[in-house]
């Protein structure tokens, strides 16, 4: 079924795309926010430029974007995928508790702010370019990925990556020599094994946006972990 | 009774978006109303307005003085000081449409006046000092009437109520100009006065802004010092005044007027070479009063440029596109899509990073 959002605010849009049947089709969508959000068995394409909080609280269904996407991009989603042939603005998979979000483009700040994982819930963040400022700020569980793939000459994140991270872990396709880590988390090159838990993830990027895997895997990746030894100890007195 | 701006404090949400042609070409003043459409629900009716640059050039000798008038004695008090002061040129009433989403209007008319030389002799300030200086004495101390844009070629319009509206209200397709930036107001516990609403600006100076400072207090504290004076307690008046104050007193460039007020965090400086270094360290410390915390994106307007910025941690959204001579900056890229579907290469500025576009020499 196919959706013409142009005049449609975001309470229309989202009656329409709730009551519509299957697989839905939305078109000339400008700044709606919360579109899809909440839903659990649909796939959804979308052209044009979706609104603020994206898939917010998304439980199960598949949103493609065949552009950007504003800020917010699932938002504390629960489950299902996200697939954005562009960029995304700040804070995608804010809070995402499970799902998968792959980003073809850039990310802006606060990329995975406080993600988390429990049990068979285990989200990831695919960023397929490069990530703004606190990549991963607050990260308590789940896979942050990004690749870097991207031509300017930025780093592959900004500052103060990983700032609060406590769980989780975070794979960069670089070296990262030039990236400061805060003290709280351990950085290493990723071995055989740990390119091998996000192979399938590596996988589905090259599917989604056409790219090759081979050429993916031709480059350093640097895993970030916190350091789980004695995570307290900057905030209790050592005694 | 509702308490009126300056009594009481406002935080806001807010939306805001920006155009300006580098080769100074003629932008009609409803293109820009366009841009606030999809973002209409950052805003909630309290406040919208914009500003525009090179509106009038047959006047752009004279300083054009847009000011809301509570009654019409009001006004006869205020005309009779501006003589005092200035050569009156021209004073009409701004044309503006009834329509049933704006009520409530004050009286609003605008001045094009030239200072009187007589009386900057006497004062011994240049001209721009000297309109700053009467717009601040009006705003402070003449009740019922309210300065709300003062410089040369260009104007502010603004009102309570949804910003396209507002454009529609003030018939903004009735200007053209190479510049102009909107604001969409959602103060979340206001009196809502239309001196509150956005643009704020002072010469030829505008800001447009969204966001919600934390050290408006420590900021006014240090600004008031030189002469400001801050009557409104909003967040925007504030930030006008400090740019003002590095750009027009101090003659900072835009680049170190950005690194004073987002100023890098000192390790982000540190990790800098040795002479960005110094110049980094001298503005942080010079200045430290004037930098300013929590989040805000804002758009400065001033006679032939435009410049964006965001807080240092970028905790608001702002996004700047191309397409031929034109540069688009919004709050969201649907802002600038509305205005130009075929714009290209998006940009999301980092937190501190400048953008600044300015129209080429001789073509405003």
């Amino acid at each position: 079924m196919n959706i013409n959002a142009t005049g449609l605010d975001f309470v229309d849009l989202n009656e329409a795309l709730r009551q519509s049947r299957g697989n839905c089709n939305i078109t000339h969508c400008l700044g709606q926010r919360f579109l899809a959000a909440g839903i659990s068995d649909k796939t959804v394409t979308v052209s044009g430029v979706p609104g603020n909080a994206l898939g917010a609280y998304l439980n199960g269904a598949k949103i493609e974007v065949m552009g950007n996407a504003q800020d917010a991009v699932g938002d504390t989603m629960n489950d299902g995928t996200i697939v954005i042939h562009g960029n995304v603005g700040d804070a995608v998979g804010y809070a995402m508790r499970g799902g998968h979000i792959y980003v073809q483009g850039n990310a802006g700040y606060r990329a995975g702010i406080h993600m988390k994982a429990y049990k068979e819930k285990q989200p990831a963040l695919i960023i397929g370019g490069k990530a703004g400022s606190f990549l991963g700020e607050y990260q308590a569980g789940g896979t942050i990925i990004v690749l870097g793939l991207a031509d300017n000459d930025k780093p592959i994140v900004g500052n103060f990556p990983s700032t609060g991270m406590h769980g989780g872990k975070m794979y960069l396709r670089s070296d990262c020599k030039d990236i400061r880590f805060p003290s709280q988390v351990h950085t290493h090159p990723a071995s055989k094994e740990e390119l091998d838990e996000i192979d399938h993830y590596l996988r589905h990027y090259c599917s989604y946006f056409d790219k090759d895997l081979k050429e993916l895997l031709d480059s350093p990746f640097t895993v970030v972990m916190p350091d789980s030894r004695n995570p307290y100890r900057q905030m209790y007195v050592a005694n | 009774m509702l308490k009126r701006e300056g009594e009481i404090r406002i935080p806001s949400g807010c939306a805001i978006a920006a155009v300006i042609s580098k080769e100074g070409k003629g932008i009609r003043g409803d293109l820009i109303s366009e841009a606030m459409k999809p973002m209409h629900d950052r805003s909630n009716g309290l406040g919208g307005g914009f500003a525009g640059y090179g509106i009038y050039p047959e006047m752009r000798d004279f300083f054009a003085f847009h000011i809301f008038f509570d009654h019409r004695s009001t006004r006869k008090e205020c005309e009779a000081l501006l003589k005092e002061r200035f050569e009156i040129v021209k004073g009409e009433l701004i044309p503006t449409r009834k329509i049933p989403q704006i009520t409530d209007e004050p009286i609003i008319w605008r001045y094009f006046v030239a200072p009187l030389k007589s009386m900057l002799a006497a004062e011994q300030i240049d001209e721009n000092e000297f309109v700053a200086r009467t717009v601040v004495k009006i705003n402070t101390q003449l009740k019922g009437a309210y300065v709300f844009s003062s410089g040369k070629n260009m104007g502010c319009f603004k009102a309570v109520g949804f910003p396209e509206d507002v454009g529609e209200f003030y018939r903004l397709e009735e200007y053209e100009g190479y510049s102009w930036t909107a604001h969409g107001r959602y103060p979340t516990n206001t009196p809502g006065w239309w001196g509150g609403a956005h643009p704020f600006s002072l010469l030829d100076y505008s800001v447009v802004h969204n966001g919600e400072i934390s050290s408006y207090d420590a900021n006014r504290r240090y600004i008031e010092m030189f002469g400001y004076k801050c009557t409104l307690q909003t967040d925007t008046e504030v930030i006008t005044y400090i740019i003002d104050y590095l750009l027009r007193r101090q003659k900072l460039t835009l680049e170190e007027v950005a690194s004073v007020i987002a100023a890098p965090f000192w390790s982000t400086i540190n990790a800098k070479p040795e002479k960005e270094k110094e110049k980094l360290t001298y503005l942080r410390t010079v200045f430290s009063n004037l930098l300013i915390t929590g989040p805000f994106s804002i758009v400065f307007g001033w006679d032939g440029g435009l410049m964006a910025l965001n807080d240092r941690l970028k905790l608001r959204s702002m996004i700047t596109a191309e397409k031929d001579d034109k540069v688009f900056i919004a709050s969201e890229e649907a802002a600038i899509i509305a205005m130009e579907p075929e714009a290209e290469n998006f940009y999301a500025p980092s937190g501190g990073e400048p953008v600044i576009v300015r129209v080429k020499e001789g073509k405003f």
